[in-house]
C-alpha cells in the first residue's frame, strides 16, 4: 500500500496510536490474570493490580530485635537490625512508636524513648537501639513505618496449585486428565477423516456430491442435539461415562470439519502427480500414503491445531460424557468452574488454576499461529 | 490402570485399529477379492464358494446376536431389528453377485469393480461416526422432545414439552437474550475485526498487533469468564477495588461499587463483551485476508479520483469483500447460538443472563427432564437450520 500515491496521509499517527490502544485494551484482561496469579491473595485482595507494577507506600508494623539479641558494645547496650528483614527492601519516609503517630518522625532520624533508650530508623530500613542498660523485657520495641515497597512477585501460587500432592484443590491431575481426553480426541478423527477426505476429493463414485452436502450441513448441527441421545447409546452399549465416551465424542464432532478442510485442501492438490502415479501402477492406497499425506501435511496441521484447542478448552463434552461423581476425571475447565463456585473471592487460587489451563494452547498458539490462520481461511472463506 | 496410560494404549489401539483397518480392507481387496489380474473359471469359482461362507457367517451372527441380546422378537423394535437384519443380508446377497462373478474374468473386469467398492472402504469409518455422532442425535433429539420418561421408558406426550417451555417465563427470557446476542456480538465482533484489520495493514509492526489481538482465540470461555470475572469484581465500597471496571466507575464519580454481574440487562452486555473480546481476532484474521485480496486498481482508481480514506474504505473496500463479510457473520452467529460456557461459568443464568443452550443444559441434568430439554435443543437446531441449508446450497453451487 505504501507505493501508492496518497495513501501516507497525515492518518499515520492516529492509525498507529488507535492501533496500540486497541492491542493494549486486548491485552489488558489476560495481563490482569497474569499478574494477579503472581500475587499472594493478600496483596491481591488490599490493592488493585494495575497498582502492583509501580512500588507502593505501604503501613507496615514490625518489631524491633527482642532484648535477648542485645549485644554489648563499650558501655552499650545495643539492638540492631533491619525492619525489611524477611520480605522486599523499601524505602522508609517517615515512622513512629505510637499506632496514634504513625508518622511522627523522619526516617533517620534519633528519638529518646521512655526508658531513656534511643532508636534511629535509617532510609533502607536499618534501626539501632542504643541504651546505658541492659535492655529487658522479652517483646522488642514496635516500630510504625510508612514504606514505599516495589512490586513484589512470588510464585508460590503455582507451586500450591501444580507442585503440592496434598492439596485437593491442585490442578496436576486435572492436567493430565485434560491431557489424556485431548490427544486421541486429535489424532483419531485425522486418521478417519483424511481417508474419507481422499475418496471426496479424487474418487469418483455415485453419491459423492450428497455426501460432500451432509458433511458441510452436519458442520454446523449444534453438538447440544446430541448429548442425551449419545449418552444413552454410551450407556447402552456399556461404556457409561469416561475417556472412551468422551474421544469417541470429540472424534464424532470434530469429524465434519475435519474431512471439509481436509477435502478442500486435498481437491486443490495437482491432478497431474496423482494421474501419473495412476499410469505407473500405483494403487489408490499407496497414493494416498506416498503422495496425499506427505503433500497435505498443512491441512493436517490446521486441523490438528483446532481440534486441540477446541478439546483442550472444551467444558461441554466433558461435563457429560466424562466427569462423574467420583471427581477423579474432572478436566481443568470443569474444575476451574468449580472453583469460581466455591472459592469465588480467592482470586490467586482462581487465576493460578486458570493460567495453568490456558499455558499450553496460548503456547501452542504462538508456536503454529501461522496453521491456525490457514486453516481459519480454508475452512471459512469460499 | 493411570489415565495416562490408558490413553496411550486408546491412541495405539485407536490409531492402530484405524490404520489396520485401512490397510487390512484394502489389502483383502486388492489381493483376494479382486486382484488386478485375468482369472479363470476355477479360480472365480472357489472364491465364490469361501466368499458366500463368509458373507453369509456375518449374517447368521448377526441374527443370532439379534436373538441373543433382545430375545423377544416380536414387539416393535424386535420387529423393526429383523426388518434392518433383512435388508443387511439382501444387500450382501446383492454384493455377492457384484463381487464373487462366476466364470473367466479379465484383469479390467476386476479392476472397476474394485475401484467401485474402494471408495466405500475409504469413508466407511467416517459415514459411521457422522452417522451415530450427528446424524442419529438429530432424529433422536426430535423423538425425545415429544416424550417423557417414566419409569423403565418413555411414554408420547405431543407436544406437551414445547407447550411447557413456552409457559416458562425463563425460556422466554432465554430467547429473549439469545436475539439480543444474536444481533449485538457477530456486529460487535465483525467491525471491530474489519477496523483492525484494516489498520493493522497499514503500519509496519501490524502483525504484531494483529497476533495479539487474535490471541485471545486461544483461552478458553471458561478461562476468559475468570479473566472477565475479576475485572467485574465488585468490593465493599470502604475497600480499594480490585476489579477494574468498578477502579474506572468510582473515579469517574461514580458513587458506589457495582455488583456488575446482577444488574439486569446490564449484565447481558458484560457477558457479550467475553465472546466480542474472543471472536473479534478470529474476524479480524480473515476479514484481513479478504482485504489483501482486493485488486490493487481499483483502490489506485478510487484515489486517483480524489478519493479520501473513509471513502475508499466504505465505498471500495467494504462492497468488495462483502462476502466474506456475511461468511464472518455467519459463523460467528453459529458461535453464538450454542454458547454456554461463559454464562455457564460466570453467571449460570441468574440475574435475568440465561440464554437457550445453557437454559437446555439445566433442564437436561439439573431438573433431568429431557423432554423439554430435548424440545429446547430442537429450538436451538431450528435457529441453526437456515445457516445449514444456505451453507448446503452454496456448497452444492460450488461444486457444479
Amino acid at each position: 500500500m505504501d507505493n501508492i500515491a496518497g495513501s501516507k496521509s497525515s492518518l499515520t499517527w492516529a492509525v498507529h496510536l488507535s492501533v496500540a490502544f486497541l492491542v493494549i485494551l486486548w491485552l489488558f484482561p489476560t495481563v490482569g490474570l497474569f499478574v494477579s496469579s503472581f500475587r499472594t491473595g493478600d496483596q491481591i485482595a488490599s490493592s488493585g493490580w494495575w497498582k502492583s507494577m509501580f512500588p507502593t507506600e505501604q503501613n507496615l508494623v514490625i518489631r524491633a530485635g527482642a532484648p535477648d539479641t542485645q549485644v554489648q558494645q563499650g558501655a552499650l547496650y545495643v539492638i540492631e537490625g533491619d525492619l525489611f528483614d524477611g520480605r522486599s527492601a523499601g524505602e522508609v519516609s517517615v515512622w513512629g512508636i505510637s499506632s496514634r503517630e504513625i508518622d511522627a518522625y523522619k526516617a533517620g532520624e534519633t528519638v529518646t524513648l521512655k526508658d531513656g533508650s534511643t532508636l534511629t530508623v535509617q532510609p533502607d530500613g536499618i534501626f539501632r537501639m542504643e541504651n546505658t542498660e541492659e535492655f529487658t523485657g522479652s517483646r522488642g520495641q514496635r516500630i510504625f513505618i510508612t514504606a514505599t515497597t516495589p512490586p513484589e512477585f512470588t510464585t508460590d501460587n503455582y507451586q500450591n496449585m501444580l507442585l503440592d500432592p496434598s492439596n485437593r484443590e491442585g490442578m496436576s491431575k486435572a492436567f493430565f486428565s485434560t491431557l489424556t481426553v485431548t490427544i486421541p480426541s486429535t489424532i483419531i478423527p485425522i486418521l478417519i477423516a483424511a481417508f474419507a477426505a481422499y475418496a471426496l476429493a479424487w474418487m469418483e463414485f455415485p453419491g459423492r456430491a450428497i455426501l460432500i452436502a451432509c458433511v458441510v450441513g452436519l458442520l454446523v448441527v449444534p453438538l447440544q442435539l446430541a448429548l442425551i441421545p449419545l449418552l444413552k447409546f454410551h450407556n447402552a452399549v456399556g461404556i457409561g461415562k469416561g475417556y472412551m465416551g468422551v474421544w469417541f465424542a470429540h472424534t464424532g464432532f470434530g469429524l465434519p470439519l475435519a474431512i471439509y478442510l481436509l477435502r478442500n485442501y486435498m481437491v486443490g492438490l495437482p491432478r497431474d502427480i496423482i494421474e501419473n502415479a495412476k499410469v505407473d501402477g500405483a494403487t489408490d492406497f499407496q497414493i494416498f500414503t506416498r503422495i496425499i499425506l506427505p503433500l497435505s501435511f498443512p491441512a493436517l496441521a490446521s486441523f490438528a491445531i483446532f481440534q486441540f484447542l477446541w478439546t483442550w478448552n472444551d467444558l461441554l463434552v466433558a461435563m457429560v460424557f466424562l466427569v462423574d461423581s467420583s471427581g477423579e476425571t474432572t478436566v481443568m475447565t470443569k474444575q476451574i468452574v468449580e472453583l469460581l463456585g466455591t472459592r469465588g473471592g480467592n482470586w490467586e487460587i482462581l487465576a493460578t488454576a486458570a493460567f495453568i489451563s490456558m499455558a499450553v494452547p496460548i503456547a501452542v498458539f504462538f508456536a503454529l499461529q501461522r496453521y491456525l490462520v490457514r486453516g481459519l481461511l480454508a475452512g471459512s472463506v469460499k | 490402570m493411570h489415565p495416562a496410560l490408558q490413553g496411550l494404549v486408546t491412541i495405539i489401539i485407536g490409531v492402530g485399529g484405524c490404520v489396520g483397518y485401512f490397510v487390512l480392507s484394502n489389502y483383502l481387496l486388492d489381493r483376494f477379492l479382486l486382484p488386478a489380474r485375468a482369472m479363470t473359471a476355477d479360480e472365480t469359482a472357489s472364491r465364490r464358494r469361501i466368499g458366500l461362507i463368509a458373507f453369509f457367517a456375518v449374517p447368521a451372527l448377526l441374527v443370532a446376536g439379534l436373538v441373543v441380546m433382545y430375545g423377544d422378537l416380536l414387539s416393535a423394535g424386535g420387529i423393526f431389528r429383523l426388518i434392518v437384519g433383512a435388508l443387511v443380508i439382501l444387500g450382501l446377497w446383492r454384493l455377492t453377485g457384484f463381487i464373487f462373478a462366476e466364470g473367466p474374468l479379465t484383469a479390467g473386469h476386476n479392476i472397476s469393480h474394485a475401484n467401485m467398492i474402494r471408495p466405500w472402504l475409504f469413508l466407511f469409518p467416517a459415514i459411521l461416526a457422522l452417522g451415530l455422532y450427528l446424524t442419529y442425535p438429530v432424529f433422536e433429539t426430535l423423538r425425545l422432545s415429544f416424550t417423557q420418561r417414566i419409569p423403565g421408558g418413555y411414554e408420547f406426550v405431543g407436544t406437551a414439552n414445547y407447550q411447557q417451555m413456552m409457559s416458562e417465563p425463563k425460556f422466554w427470557e432465554a430467547m429473549r437474550n439469545n436475539m439480543m446476542w444474536l444481533v449485538i456480538v457477530p456486529a460487535m465482533s465483525t467491525v471491530m475485526g474489519l477496523i483492525v484489520a484494516q489498520l493493522t495493514d497499514r503500519i509496519s509492526w501490524g502483525n504484531i498487533a494483529k497476533m495479539l489481538i487474535f490471541m485471545p482465540m486461544a483461552i478458553s470461555f471458561v478461562g476468559a469468564s475468570v479473566i472477565f470475572k475479576l475485572i467485574y469484581d465488585t468490593r465493599p465500597i470502604d475497600q480499594e477495588q480490585i476489579g477494574v471496571l468498578n477502579a474506572i466507575y468510582l473515579s469517574l464519580g461514580g458513587s458506589e461499587p457495582q455488583q456488575w454481574l446482577t444488574l439486569p440487562i446490564w449484565n447481558n452486555f458484560l457477558l457479550m463483551v467475553v465472546l466480542i473480546w474472543i471472536q473479534t481476532g478470529f474476524a479480524m484474521v480473515i476479514l484481513s485476508a479478504a482485504l489483501r485480496g482486493i485488486p490493487e486498481e481499483t483502490v489506485e482508481a478510487a484515489i486517483v479520483d480524489g478519493a479520501n480514506p473513509f471513502q475508499i474504505f466504505f465505498k471500495i473496500k467494504v462492497p468488495q469483500i462483502m462476502p466474506t463479510i456475511v461468511v464472518v457473520w455467519t459463523t460467528i452467529t453459529l458461535t453464538v447460538l450454542k454458547v454456554f460456557d461463559i454464562v455457564f461459568a460466570m453467571t449460570n443464568g441468574q440475574w435475568g443472563t440465561q440464554v437457550l443452550a445453557n437454559y437446555m443444559y439445566n433442564k437436561l441434568f439439573t431438573a433431568n427432564d429431557w423432554g423439554v430439554g430435548s424440545a429446547a435443543a430442537m429450538v436451538i437446531m431450528i435457529l441453526v437450520s437456515p445457516i445449514l441449508i444456505w451453507n448446503v446450497r452454496n456448497a452444492r453451487k460450488e461444486m457444479k
